[in-house]
């Protein structure tokens, strides 16, 4: 089932939540909402599932217009973050509910359900109590108290937030074969960026109630549109510099830049990803103007698998920061102090203003 | 969880001194008076205490009343209380505090005092006494006053005990239940009620308690016509001015030992209740460290 959305706006008193939002789930898909807290993601999706109502705008299920019908109507399954379980019921009758309210012959639920719990991997703890779960358990009844339903659409509020990271991992890749075994339109509202790029197929990155991005998480990760994209991504060193002609200029280094064309400076703002900055020995044939800018260390931290550097290029006073896998940092042998050259295998520019914000 | 700290530095005497203090206090006040009315209750033995209560018409018609009067009161204040609070722990509106603050007028106000409002408003003299005089209908020195004053005195109980619990719940599974496809009835019957349950019946017997014993406001609009608005309360202190103390002890014999049995199933229900809030805390835990067992490749 596809999902249209048009113009969607949402306050809550004087905070605008939503403000005209427009988005399209294609059918089948693995959807996410990435955003900081307040963006808005949790609302867009409470309003998907017909748990609030905006109070503009239009959302259609396969072109058909659904805006103004209750949760009870729409056969969403919705997924809360705590679980929202009934706690003076067992995992059994959890999962019956949805069977139970829609009077559904006993021995029809009984079969469904222990199908369910099947599914989840749970057989055999029907007769449970909630409290006597754990976290990744309890998550799994939610899970399939929502399947219950046959849902044509599967809504998730931060699915996974509230477990263990050796569990989430885990469960986060099943719930993704889950979804190619199901094939159900499913929509998830996350602000962990890794969550959202491992799991879903498109990635909806919000911030302050609208939408700053749509996309495959190559996309978003590669061709960030906006400055609050490329810097929510991950970090980001974040220099000022200035345009023209098509060229922005970081310590003399050009960057290409083919949006502005004109022959008036600008300011602008030039974005490097850590991972995406070279280093070599400031002897290097490699190190000369124009390409590499001379720096020196000042500090060298491992974490696991990466080796965070920090550098200071000569002549300014802001702090670089360069990540290198671990193996590359131990053969360059950096210490606080060592001279280096730095290379940007890549960079993007943005103008300051307003036009970015799509 | 809760965590219990023992204190083990205050000085023997000192505590030894509390305890002697707070253990007499108890006696004096509480135990003492208790065992007293029994006590005089039974003076003339069970069979004389049977007959006080039971030989006499107009006792016999207090006890019937209190136990048509407070039930009734009871039921009011449940459906409102379940109502009130629901409203005011859901929804957020302007007013909504000062609507909290309203609730506990009649703990404030004195029971006389809520009393004589409600003879201002149904008195033959008061505000609605036309209408109601040209209804034939009669409030004030009839039952219908008795149960507006024992539902006025115990309108707190019921709602009062219920925010605090739907707040902690929060709404979440009352969405989850409206997703599944749940109507209104089906959510409130199938998740709200279940998990309020211990609350609410903790509210409805303190809510009894003090209705059966409601002295004041009833009073009032009573008119303290024995065999026809006189209750419990009433009845004892008439059998008490009228110098009959061993049937005056007997009907109130019967009210202690209504609230004893309130105390023990109140006693029972807080263990209850206690139960539920720990569990709510393990629901609200977030573990999922415990033997989580990894999911396989889902089948079906």
């Amino acid at each position: 089932m596809s999902i249209h959305i048009r113009d969607i706006s949402k306050s809550f008193g004087s905070f605008r939540a939503l403000d005209r939002v427009s988005l399209d789930v294609p059918d089948g898909t693995l959807l996410a909402l990435l955003g900081p807290s307040g963006s808005g993601k949790t609302t867009l999706l409470r309003i998907i599932a017909g748990l609030e109502f905006p109070d503009e705008g239009l959302i259609e299920e396969d072109g058909e217009d659904i805006t103004e019908r209750h949760a009870r109507a729409r056969e969403v399954g919705f997924v809360f973050q705590h679980y929202a379980l009934f706690r003076h019921m067992n995992v059994f009758e959890n999962v019956a509910f949805g069977l139970r309210v829609r009077k559904v012959p006993k021995a029809e639920v009984t079969a469904r359900v222990d199908e369910l719990l099947r599914l989840v991997r749970l057989e055999g703890l029907g007769g449970r109590k909630p409290s006597l779960l754990s976290g990744g358990q309890r998550q799994r009844v939610a899970l399939a108290r929502a399947l219950a339903i046959r849902p044509k659409i599967l809504l998730l509020d931060e699915p996974f937030g509230a477990l263990d990271a050796k569990v989430r991992v885990e469960l986060r890749q099943w719930l993704r074969r889950l979804h190619d075994e199901i094939g159900m339109t499913s929509v998830f509202v996350t602000h962990d960026q890794e969550e959202a790029f491992e799991l879903a197929d498109d990635v909806v990155v919000m911030n302050h109630g609208h939408i700053e991005q749509q996309g495959t998480p190559d996309q978003v990760f590669d061709q960030p549109a906006t400055p609050f994209v490329m810097d929510f991504l991950g970090n980001v060193n974040v220099y000022h510099g200035r345009v023209e002609n098509g060229r922005a200029f970081w310590h003399g280094i050009p960057i290409d830049y083919p949006d502005y064309p004109h022959a008036q400076a600008r300011d602008a703002r030039v974005y490097l990803r850590p991972h995406e900055l070279d280093i070599t020995p400031a002897t290097s044939v490699a190190s000369r103007p124009g390409t590499s800018l001379p720096a020196s260390v000042l500090r060298v931290t491992r974490s696991g698998a990466i080796t965070r550097v920090a550098c200071r290029p000569h002549g300014s006073e802001t702090e670089l920061h360069v990540d290198l896998p671990t193996d590359t940092a131990r053969t360059l042998t950096l210490e606080p102090g060592t001279a280096v050259s730095i290379t940007p295998r890549r960079a993007r520019v943005f103008l300051p203003g307003p036009e970015y914000v799509i | 969880m809760t965590t219990r700290t023992t204190t083990t530095d205050a000085p023997k005497p000192l505590s030894a001194a509390l305890v002697v203090f707070a253990t007499s206090i108890v006696a004096v006040l509480i135990v003492v008076p208790l065992v007293a009315v029994f006590a005089e209750a039974f003076s003339g033995g069970p069979v004389a205490w049977w007959q006080a209560l039971a030989h006499d018409p107009d006792t016999r018609h207090a006890i019937w009343l209190s136990l048509t009067v407070a039930p009734i009161a009871v039921a009011i204040n449940t459906v409102f209380g379940i109502a009130a609070a629901w409203l005011v722990a859901r929804f957020r509106f302007p007013g909504r505090s000062l609507l909290i603050t309203l609730f506990d007028v009649p703990f404030s106000v004195s029971p006389v005092v809520a009393g004589l409002a409600l003879v201002l408003i149904f008195g033959r003299q008061g505000l609605l006494g036309p209408t109601l005089a040209w209804l034939d209908w009669k409030v004030i020195f009839s039952w219908p006053g008795l149960v507006l004053a024992t539902t006025f005195v115990t309108l707190p109980l019921v709602v009062r005990e219920l925010i605090p619990v739907m707040e902690a719940i929060g709404p979440e599974e009352e969405m989850a239940a409206v997703s599944l496809g749940a109507s209104g009835w089906q959510v409130f019957w199938r998740v709200t009620l279940p998990n309020i349950r211990w609350a609410l019946l903790h509210g409805v017997v303190l809510a009894n308690a003090r209705a059966m014993g409601e002295f004041g406001a009833v009073y009032v609009v009573s008119g303290h016509i024995a065999g026809a608005t006189d209750t419990m309360p009433l009845r004892v202190e008439k059998l008490f001015q009228e110098y009959r103390q061993p049937a005056s002890m007997a009907v109130a014999s019967v009210l202690a030992g209504l609230a004893l049995v309130t105390l023990v199933v109140k006693f029972v229900i807080e263990h209850r209740l206690h139960a539920e809030a720990r569990e709510l805390e393990l629901a609200r835990s977030t573990d999922g460290t415990t033997h989580d067992a990894t999911p396989g490749r889902a089948g079906a």
